[in-house]
């Protein structure tokens, strides 16, 4: 299910004072089970490139084309579309509105028109992807759960649609170090065992790093760079001149160069170990 | 140096959705001296914001007492003295900005403390300069940016003319570029103007600029001191679902193969100046 953009270009309040270019011809193909991870500061355009992958937002200019069909094109089923492409907001959980977590899983599904056993097998599935007991919790009320368990329960419920495409909007924002990290193993083995193609936006460069195929850097409206990670993490200065970091790691190996300490570039802690033990350890 | 805050043995309990009684603070003292920068880290639900919000009145103790100042936090003549002497910020700038104007916004808490016209003109300007954002006055706070906002936010607190500033994860929403914005207003604030600073973070890295952090787990303060002795203790801090900044953990790794590099290293800069003496 690859998806391709094709000079995507979207501008917002056309023909007024406030008229704003969001999006700047945008080309780019994320192909088949790939891990996209999206990065770009406040305003360079990623929320509004996102929204148009499961067609919230309609292109002023350009295509979007999801598995062979144009999503912009006039007569296209929405619903078809949302259902390929699952949206998670950022503070999905904000988005829980029923009496008991079943429910709130159950509510996509449910509008899909599904047999009850075929919505009661979703909602099973889904709430153990996202790592939650079925049993233990499908009668409680979502709004009595933890913030860590509130968002799986929203996540849960995108997954309950069974999307070939998942978008994460910085699905981590405001969570603790630990529950950060079950929340992105969990995305990972959705990931891996699903074969899910996602999209990741989000401003921790080091949880990116870790995780995904691809990285794809925006800045006002225009995809700027577009590689793997190591690749991107390379561009130190031009990450930074768009208001972007590094991981600490990749940072400390370029402080390193410069003080003449040749080391390999390192995005990870485990890299820059293997990489120092190897340098302190020579001669 | 004087306490400006001051807890003793402070218990917080309510009762919840299921009539179970939750101790979300247990027996926590702290000091908290004038013109310390304090963060406080800790998992959700560990208590952090509880404790924070003991800090200006918005919760009273259940036991145990919390003078700000001197004032008891207990006696309701106090609420408003106290709530001028330690403002708090939000995560969420959104929910803080009340009007359609900068400028306005951030006039909005003198005002309501009957502070007089020129006064207030001179403070919302000296506020808004302090934060960088004296050439926004006149815009509206929904077009700025998330740090930008935040930045509003600290300027309302700060037109009041604050001793103490409590901030509950200020950055939480921001990029990096925001958060950076965030942290340098914040440290300023504290060195320039001497405030008295609270933070409240996930963030590994904006404790390490605090004078002191405090690790709560559970209701408690399970651990204090300076970033560097609360950082060397990799295995505890993770222990209770806490990271410590990537070169912080390299040099554990590094220690741990027997390499004699020191544990407390919280920054590249510091971590480039061992590894050069090393070699």
């Amino acid at each position: 299910m690859p998806v391709e953009i094709k000079n995507l270009t979207h501008v917002y309040m056309k023909d007024t004072i406030f008229q704003h270019k969001a999006l700047n011809d945008v080309s780019l193909t994320i192909e088949d089970g790939e891990f996209i991870g999206l990065i770009g500061h406040t305003g360079s355009g990623k929320s509004t490139l996102i929204q148009h992958l499961n067609a919230l937002l309609k292109p002023s200019s350009g295509n979007i084309i999801i598995d062979g069909v144009d999503i912009t094109a006039k007569g296209v089923s929405l619903k078809k579309i949302r259902q390929t492409v699952g949206l998670v907001f950022q503070y999905p959980e904000h988005q829980l509105f029923e009496e008991t977590v079943y429910k709130d899983v159950a509510f996509g599904p449910q509008n899909l028109g599904l047999s009850r056993e075929e919505i009661d097998l979703r909602v099973k599935e889904s709430l153990m992807l996202v790592g939650l007991d079925y049993d233990a919790l499908k009668d409680v009320s979502p709004f009595e759960l933890s913030g860590g368990q509130k968002r799986r329960v929203a996540i849960a419920g995108v997954l309950a649609m069974k999307p070939k495409v998942l978008v994460l909007d910085e699905p981590t924002a405001g969570l603790d170090p630990k529950g950060r990290d079950e929340i992105l193993g969990e995305i990972r083995r959705l990931h891996e065992l699903q074969k899910l193609t996602v999209v990741l936006v989000s401003h921790s460069m080091e949880d990116i790093a870790n995780l995904v195929d691809r990285i794809i850097v925006m800045s006002k409206g225009k995809v700027v760079l577009t590689d793997t990670p190591r690749n991107v993490f390379m561009q130190a200065e031009v990450l930074k001149n768009i208001g972007l970091d590094v991981p600490q790691v990749t940072h400390l190996v370029n402080e390193l160069n410069k003080k003449g300490i040749k080391i390999k570039d390192c995005i990870s802690v485990d890299e820059a170990f293997n990489e120092l033990v190897k340098y302190l350890r020579s001669n | 140096m004087t306490s400006i805050i001051s807890a003793q043995n402070v218990v917080f309990e309510y009762i919840s959705h299921d009539d179970n009684k939750v101790t979300a603070l247990d027996n926590v003292s702290q000091e908290i001296k004038k013109g310390e920068f304090v963060a406080v880290l800790g998992h959700n639900g560990s208590g952090k914001s509880t404790l924070a919000k003991h800090f200006n009145a918005l919760l009273l103790p259940s036991k145990g007492t919390v003078y700000i100042k001197g004032m008891d936090t207990r006696n309701e003549e106090n609420t408003w003295n106290i709530r001028q002497t330690a403002g708090m910020v939000f995560q969420n700038p959104d929910n803080q900005i009340v009007a359609t104007v900068v400028e306005e916004d951030v006039a909005f808490g003198p005002e309501n403390l009957g502070v007089e016209p020129h006064e207030i003109r001179k403070r919302v300007d000296e506020a808004l300069k302090t934060v960088g954002m004296q050439d926004y006055a006149k815009d509206a706070p929904h077009y700025l940016s998330g740090g930008q906002k935040q930045r509003i936010s600290i300027a309302g607190v700060l037109a009041m003319k604050p001793e103490c500033m409590i901030l509950d994860e200020p950055t939480a929403m921001l990029d990096p570029s925001g958060r950076k914005e965030v942290m340098e207003t914040i440290k300023r604030l504290n060195k320039e103007e001497g405030i008295t600073i609270i933070l409240i973070t996930h963030f590994m890295d904006e404790a390490v600029q605090a004078d002191r952090v405090v690790v709560m787990q559970r209701g408690n303060a399970i651990m204090q001191g300076t970033p560097k002795q609360v950082f060397a203790e990799i295995d505890k801090l993770k222990s209770v679902g806490l990271d410590v900044p990537q070169v912080t953990e390299l040099c554990a790794r590094l220690h741990k193969e027997g390499i004699d590099i020191p544990l407390d290293v919280l920054t590249v800069e510091e971590m480039v100046v061992e590894l050069c003496r090393l070699k």
